[in-house]
């Protein structure tokens, strides 16, 4: 049984509103009476995926869906795609610009925040296409 | 450790305005948001040299009890008004980073938990 279901945009390049989404799906948690403990962990894996979609994509979504069981969180965008997987999940590795860099971020920790945060984590993606990443986190 | 007890104690000023008082259970300082984000926790007073929007975001996500500013650094307003709508308590201090550090650890505050 689907308790919410719900679809946000996220823009590229937009630093100001980065943020907003997690924010929005932290209150929907709280609402629901969700343990701090996992709405911590989806808010953690939630805002490392829409800081990505804003620094590194052309821009793209970020699906939310709860049941009783889990939290399911799908980021998919619109490209350009991650030519490594196997370095991009590296921490430390990140190819985020400088100016990106003197804010804070660019540590090469949000792909792997991501996975160690979730239940499950899938990645997968095509240079020229996009990343489609799949977070499920157990209720 | 209050954030009240803290305020009083750095001689520090709170940018937010008027703020409903909370305990702080731990510590942690770094400029890295993503560093944060893995290690930060609930109720911890995190000391930054970063005053921009995610800052705001990244306290608010992981519901910290206050940021602390160091050296009298700017803030905008913008972020403040953020700050102040999310509940988020800013801290505005003229000691360092390493002076704020200590003065949290002289208190009896721990740093947020290793891993």
């Amino acid at each position: 049984m689907t308790m919410i279901k719900e679809s946000y945009p996220v823009k590229a390049d937009d630093m100001t509103s980065a943020g907003d989404v997690s924010a929005r799906i932290k209150r929907q948690m709280k609402q629901l009476g969700i343990p701090a403990s996992v709405v911590r962990r989806v808010s953690v894996g939630t805002y490392e995926a829409e800081i990505n979609l804003v620094i590194h994509s052309d821009g793209g979504r970020i699906d939310f869906e709860i049941s009783p069981e889990k939290i399911t969180i799908r980021v998919v965008d619109q490209g350009p795609g991650i030519p490594d997987l196997k370095k991009a999940m590296t921490e430390g590795w990140s190819t985020a610009s400088n100016e990106v860099r003197n804010m804070g971020f660019g540590a090469g920790m949000g792909l792997p925040n991501m996975k160690r945060n979730a239940d499950e984590f899938d990645i997968q993606s095509t240079v020229g296409v996009g990343t489609d990443i799949t977070m499920i986190f157990n209720i | 450790m209050h954030v009240s007890d803290f305020v009083k104690l750095s001689g520090g000023k709170v940018l937010t305005g008027e703020y409903e008082d909370r305990e702080i259970v731990c510590g942690y300082t770094c400029d890295l948001l993503s560093h944060v984000m893995g290690k930060g926790q609930a109720d911890m007073a995190w000391i930054t040299v970063q005053a921009h929007m995610n800052v705001i975001a990244v306290a608010a996500l992981l519901d910290f009890a206050c940021v602390i500013i160091p050296e009298n650094l700017p803030v905008d307003e913008t972020i403040i008004k953020k700050a102040a709508s999310e509940d988020i308590i800013i801290v505005s201090c003229e000691q360092t980073s390493f002076e704020l550090v200590k003065l949290l650890a002289d208190a009896g505050v721990p740093s947020a938990k290793k891993g």
